[in-house]
């Protein structure tokens, strides 16, 4: 029984440390990526290329003197950035990173995922609720109004590849593109998963929600020291999770891209990490090349172009399927 | 005791404990984040009897969306918080009534399968198990499913046997929505508006004018 226990915990610690390690080297990548675009050096300092500068930025957020904004509700204030981070995290157990490497190999491992993330809004909206703050408040509006009409799409999208797959098993759903990647027949449904998750994550150029120039940075704003950096650990641990999650439905996860001699040498996790740090590297691109939308522009992309959109390939899918005698046999 | 056992028991019990701070918090936005950890705990219990398909469609329906728009509607309508103490003796016939009702359904729905007592052999436990023999004749439900998956099972059922009553639910779904919007939408004239779809099958000679 305890070596059951202590196992189980040191699985879930395999799984979540190189997460946040993944996740200090994003940020990292993110300055480098967007100082390069932008024609400037980015962090170099601290350690070899400013390698150290994530754990700098860490540590100077751990000492840092967390402050309680006197007028806000306490409990619901100290909450919120903890239940952030958690559900950020918890939607891992369920990747697949190679064949048969999985925490919790879930018969219903998509809609577990869907349902995490659209726990996620309840971090964000807590906070800005509790901070007692305009900027905070509207921040927090903001976002949570926007996840919910992108989580619309997002749902509408997996069921279109879940309909080629014939399985809510993550794993399934790669083995079923071993003889074609989902991005080949479902190209135009890729992109909009990909757009709808930058709104999704509050990403650029929806990054409404802490639009700097209006509000002054979103829901976090009354947050210092490691209530920030668990905000900051939460949002940037999802964005990576959108892009496994990207990368499982339309990239083939942990598959090499042609399956013969000089692809199949590389090992199947680091394929899934290939991808995954490519659609993550995608991220950081379209944040530096693109300027933020309105925010009656995005409730227009996601109700009225998104909505109807992913629901006509869902029924334009399920057709094809039918029509041709495609369907998955389970 | 069994870990499933306990996990019943952490999850009902929170689900009972936070049930009765819905309703006597004082704070409205409380009420309704007690609100989501009974759902959260309600899809704790249905993965305990091995429906995690409807667990997890009551994690995304009831408590990313319903309970989002509870929460968006208690933070907008700016609620202080309520003087509890004037208004509770007014609401106990009317609830002393719907809790004996429920009461009632639930004591009609309990009997001789679900209940492993008034046999022959009262409480006969070996080790950590309640021993099934003939005398006791309590059922394990979810141990007489079929193997399959949940989704699978729901949707054999669902849009075959019960297609119609399928349709007519989302029917009636679709009505209510086309009713909430008629009842919010007014036509406001003469307000400025963007045409997206005119921007942009625009170009330089049907959107630029030369002014003298």
């Amino acid at each position: 029984m305890i070596y059951y226990v202590i196992s189980w915990i040191l699985e879930i610690l395999l799984i979540a440390v190189p997460l946040l390690v993944a996740v200090a080297y994003f940020t990292l990548a993110e300055r480098k990526v967007i100082a390069s675009i932008q024609r400037r050096r980015g962090p170099n300092v601290v350690g070899m290329w400013g390698l150290l500068q994530p754990l700098a930025d860490g540590l100077k957020l751990l000492v840092k003197e967390s402050i309680l904004p006197s007028n806000s509700n306490t409990v619901l204030f100290v909450i919120a950035p903890i239940l952030t981070f958690l559900l950020s995290l918890l939607g891992w157990a369920v990747i697949p990173f190679g064949e048969a490497t999985v925490l919790s190999d879930l018969n219903i491992g998509l809609l577990y995922i869907f349902a995490v993330s659209s726990l996620g809004v309840y971090g964000i909206i807590t906070s800005g609720w509790a901070s007692n703050s305009k900027y905070a408040f509207l921040g927090a509006l903001r976002s949570a109004a926007q996840m919910v009409s992108y989580e619309v799409s997002i749902g509408l999208i997996i069921i279109s590849v879940l309909l080629c797959a014939g399985s809510l098993n993550l794993t399934k759903i790669i083995v079923a593109q071993e003889s074609i990647w989902y991005i080949i027949p479902l190209f135009p449904v890729f992109l909009m998963f990909f757009i709808s998750a930058l709104a999704e994550t509050n990403r650029a150029p929806f990054d409404l929600p802490e639009a700097e120039a209006e509000l002054v940075a979103g829901y976090n704003v009354e947050y210092s020291a490691m209530g920030f950096a668990l905000f900051f650990l939460g949002e940037y641990a999802n964005i990576l999770m959108m892009c496994a999650l990207c990368s499982i439905l339309f990239l083939g996860g942990w598959l090499p891209p042609f399956a013969f001699l000089p692809f199949t040498l590389i090992p199947g996790p680091l394929w899934f990490g290939l991808k995954v740090a490519f659609m993550a590297f995608a991220f950081i691109w379209i944040r530096a090349a693109y300027p933020r939308y309105r925010y009656d522009q995005l409730m227009r992309l996601g109700w009225k172009v998104f909505l109807p959109l992913s629901l006509a390939w869902v029924l334009f899918t399920a057709g094809i399927l039918v029509g041709f005698d495609w369907y998955p046999l389970y | 005791m069994n870990i499933e056992a306990l996990l019943f028991y952490i999850f009902s019990s929170i689900a009972i404990v936070s049930g009765i701070m819905v309703i006597s918090s004082r704070n409205p936005m409380h009420s309704v984040l007690f609100l989501v950890l009974v759902f959260c705990n309600a899809a704790g219990l249905l993965i305990l009897l091995e429906v995690e398909f409807l667990a997890m469609l009551f994690l995304v329906v009831y408590v990313g969306a319903i309970a989002v728009l509870f929460l968006f509607v208690v933070m907008m309508l700016n609620i202080r918080v309520t003087e509890l103490n004037e208004s509770i003796l007014r609401y106990i016939p009317i609830g002393g009534l719907i809790l004996l009702i429920f009461l009632f359904e639930i004591l009609s729905v309990i009997n001789g399968d679900l209940v492993p007592f008034f046999s022959s052999k009262l409480f006969l436990f070996e080790s950590d198990n309640l021993i099934l023999n003939q005398d006791l004749n309590i059922v394990f439900w979810t141990n007489q499913i079929d193997p399959t998956s949940n989704v699978e099972a729901l949707g054999m059922v669902l849009y075959t046997y019960y297609v119609y009553a399928f349709i007519v639910a989302s029917l009636i779904l679709l009505v209510a929505m086309i009713g909430a919007i008629l009842l919010t939408m007014r036509k406001r004239t003469n307000v400025r508006k963007q045409e997206i779809f005119d921007q942009v099958y625009g170009n330089i000679n049907t959107k630029v004018r030369y002014v003298n």
